[in-house]
């Protein structure tokens, strides 16, 4: 395949998790990128999926509707890109099969960009996600979807001011509409090719005791796995006595997560903050 | 150069710092989200201008959450997609049959003939198996086809909220999830596709409270039944003018003892074998947003229509061997449908049936839609109506519905029979592809049991009452 004359080095190639994806359920057969779609219920996931893929999936006026994990594909720029659909959820903290479907696909399946749908006539609400989502992964990418709706509602949403604030880029889009859809795979395949360097915002107001336990055990799980991306997401979970998490700990499945892509990995050196 | 924490150590680090961050870790940890969730948005949303004057979304709502307008305008959109349903399907519907059946039937008897194939086989490939998957085409394609569509536009427009709105706080009377009328509303679509919708209820009792109480909406092969058969006996009662409303009062009578029965049902269960509180249910009224008409038919027909269209047939084509076999096969010179139905035939009386429509329920189990087209064929086999069909085991459906009444009462019908019918076509089990939809996503033996044997007990002890009362009443 082309990738024979591309000069990355096998284990450094975007489709190395391939045994984690491919125990969560993804048939991991000639992509290059796996993109995640995660979302509060009703933001028009599912448009933005079929806007991006070109399929045809079921779309519906109601939170909730999607009960099963979608798949489907692009390509852009020669390389290809499988894209997951996960379940909409408000929250990846509580106990309900669909966050727990996400949360796992975030952490363990390690996508290399999660898309973030943002419905940006309720942007605080949403916000609450985004943020919970940029604690687990640093490659994110926050599509601002229902455009069309802030402005009926004569909304004016700041999306530079935004992407500054939460260190990700933004792209506003109105996928009824299919406007803003271009944008948006180009930002999705900068971020996923490393062009573009996310540093996303970490949750910056929890009461004194708690930052400091956190930063504490964070600094105990970074020695322990050099290279997670979400110490402090994860120092989070245990703190809270996620037995899912205590299990990943103790079974080194963290392990396995920390060395799959190296910070470093030659593919994303060219690191141009915009 | 420090060693690496071991797997033990950042645990027990963990534990040891849970007490000093206390209990409400969960809460701080919720509370500092919002926060900077609220920091950041204040940041970055303006609002330009004053308010729109008109809200229009909310006076849509204000009308169809009310509690005096609420029900009237969900009753009567219902209606108006059923009629339309019911009133558009029959012309394509007659176009379908009159190609499949009327034309492709007798090229293909005569290819058969042609090249010499043996009777059995040509009657089974094509009087039985080509003829139910014709039939069901005919049946289904046209009213699925009109039903999908619609509804997927009215879910697309944003009213299914409110209809779960309005339902919720009856559901939760009765021990049941609020999202249990938007898995109810697709059962009247499809009863399997209605389960599978199941799956948005998170809690796994109301769950299956929903998914056994999805048979008592109508699905699309039953309404072919209810309707025919209101016309025949029900509409005939009134004067011909007002024949079509009497028979469509009498389709949507059904439907509401469905939405009742769901309730009472529901309650049942909850309040013995599914004992538990109702969960709160919230769900945030989306917006309205105008639906998109063409993308929404295209992907109702892609999605729904033919899939849906692609599991009857798979089902139906068995089942239209089994139909020709067992009127074909002859023991002691009676067929085996024949036998079947003498022996039926008490037990059916005794509930205001026949012995004819229990053996279509049993051969029928694999799709409701064929039910119709195995009464009318078996009650001129057992009959023995002369000149009338078109042979032994092969399926038709009569093009007037009056040749259709002269079959039924020649076989012994009467306005019991209707009534009980009707009665049994709601209240019976579900299909085959139903009960491996519930299997599938129960993936428990005893709960699919429930599912299948709860609804045909029900409808049994149903018939039998009102029977029971009826010849009391009417003296035979």
């Amino acid at each position: 395949m082309p990738t024979e004359t591309a000069h990355v080095p096998c284990e450094t190639c975007p489709a190395h998790h391939t045994a984690n994806l491919i125990r969560l359920g993804v048939n991991m057969e000639n992509w290059d990128y796996v993109v995640a779609l995660a979302g509060n219920p009703n933001t028009g996931k599912s448009t933005v999926f079929n806007s991006l893929t070109g399929l045809r999936q079921h779309t519906g006026n109601w939170p909730g509707k999607t009960v099963t994990r979608a798949e489907g594909g692009f390509l852009y720029g020669g390389k290809r890109y499988k894209l997951v659909d996960l379940p909409g959820t408000y929250s990846l903290l509580s106990v309900s099969v669909d966050e727990e479907i996400a949360r796992d696909f975030l952490l363990f399946g390690r996508p290399d960009v999660t898309v973030i749908v943002a419905d940006a006539t309720r942007l605080e609400r949403n916000l609450n996600l985004v943020l919970q989502v940029l604690e687990i992964t640093d490659r994110a990418v926050v599509c601002l979807n229902l455009m069309d709706e802030a402005r009926r509602h004569q909304f004016i949403v700041d999306d530079r001011r935004l992407a500054r604030d939460l260190g990700v880029p933004v792209a506003p889009t109105a996928a009824r509409q299919g406007e803003g859809i271009p944008l948006l795979i180009q930002t999705i395949s900068e971020v996923a090719t490393g062009q573009v360097a996310c540093k996303p915002r970490r949750i910056q107001s929890e009461p004194t005791a708690l930052k400091r336990a956190i930063g504490q055990l964070a600094a105990k799980i970074e020695a322990a796995f050099p290279g997670l991306p979400n110490a402090r997401w994860v120092a989070l979970r245990l703190l809270e006595g996620d037995a899912r998490m205590i299990e990943a700990v103790r079974t080194g499945e963290l392990r396995d997560l920390s060395q799959g892509r190296p910070a470093d990995q030659p593919i994303f050196t060219s690191e141009v903050a915009s | 150069m420090t060693s690496k924490p071991s797997p033990d150590e950042i645990l027990s680090s963990a534990a040891t710092l849970r007490w000093e961050v206390g209990a409400n870790l969960h809460d701080a940890v919720m509370e500092a989200i919002y926060t900077d969730a609220s920091q950041i948005a204040d940041r970055a949303v303006a609002r330009s201008g004053q308010r729109p004057r008109f809200d229009l979304d909310r006076a849509i709502d204000r009308l169809v959450t009310s509690r005096w307008t609420g029900f009237p305008i969900m009753i009567l959109m219902l209606t108006v997609v059923f009629w339309l349903t019911i009133a558009g399907a029959n012309v394509p519907s007659g176009m379908i049959a009159n190609l499949l059946v009327d034309t492709f039937h007798p090229a293909l008897k005569g290819l058969a003939a042609s090249v010499g194939m043996p009777w059995w086989l040509d009657g089974l490939l094509i009087d039985g198996m080509y003829l139910a998957m014709a039939w069901v085409m005919a049946v289904m394609l046209p009213p699925m086809a009109i039903f999908f569509p619609m509804f997927t536009l009215l879910e697309d427009f944003g009213y299914l909220p409110r209809v779960a709105f309005n339902l919720d706080k009856l559901f939760k009377k009765a021990g049941a999830h609020g999202k249990q009328a938007l898995t109810m509303s697709m059962g009247y679509g499809c009863n399997a596709a209605g389960i599978v919708a199941t799956r948005v209820i998170d809690s796994p009792r109301e769950r299956l409270i929903a998914i056994i109480t999805n048979n008592f909406a109508i699905c699309n092969g039953r309404w072919p039944t209810q309707i025919l058969i209101a016309t025949i006996f029900i509409g005939a009662l009134a004067s011909p003018h007002l024949a079509g409303l009497v028979s469509a009062g009498a389709v949507v009578g059904v439907v509401l003892l469905g939405v009742i029965l769901t309730f009472v049902v529901s309650w049942g269960l909850s309040h013995t074998l599914l004992r538990g509180e109702a969960s709160a249910f919230s769900m945030e009224l989306p917006p309205y947003r105008p639906p998109r008409i063409l993308r929404t038919i295209y992907t109702s027909l892609i999605d729904r229509t033919l899939y849906v269209l692609w599991r009857a047939v798979v089902f139906a084509v068995p089942a239209g061997a089994v139909i020709w076999l067992v009127s074909n096969i002859h023991v002691g010179g009676v067929s085996l449908a024949e036998h079947t139905i003498n022996w039926l035939n008490p037990f059916g009386l005794l509930l205001g049936l026949n012995g004819v429509i229990l053996l279509a329920y049993i051969i029928a189990i694999p799709a409701n839609e064929i039910v119709i087209p195995t009464v009318l064929m078996l009650t001129v086999l057992s009959a023995r109506l002369a000149g009338i069909g078109a042979g032994a085991g092969v399926m038709f459906e009569f093009d007037s519905e009056a040749a259709t009444a002269e079959v039924l009462k020649t076989g012994g019908w009467t306005l019991l029979t209707g009534i009980n019918l009707m009665l049994f076509s709601l209240i019976h089990n579900p299909c085959s592809t139903t009960i491996y939809t519930i299997w599938k996503e129960t993936l428990s033996v005893k709960w699919t049991t429930v599912a299948s044997l709860l609804p045909l007990i029900m409808g049994f002890v149903a018939c039998f009452l009102v029977a029971q009362v009826w010849r009391l009443i009417a003296g035979g």
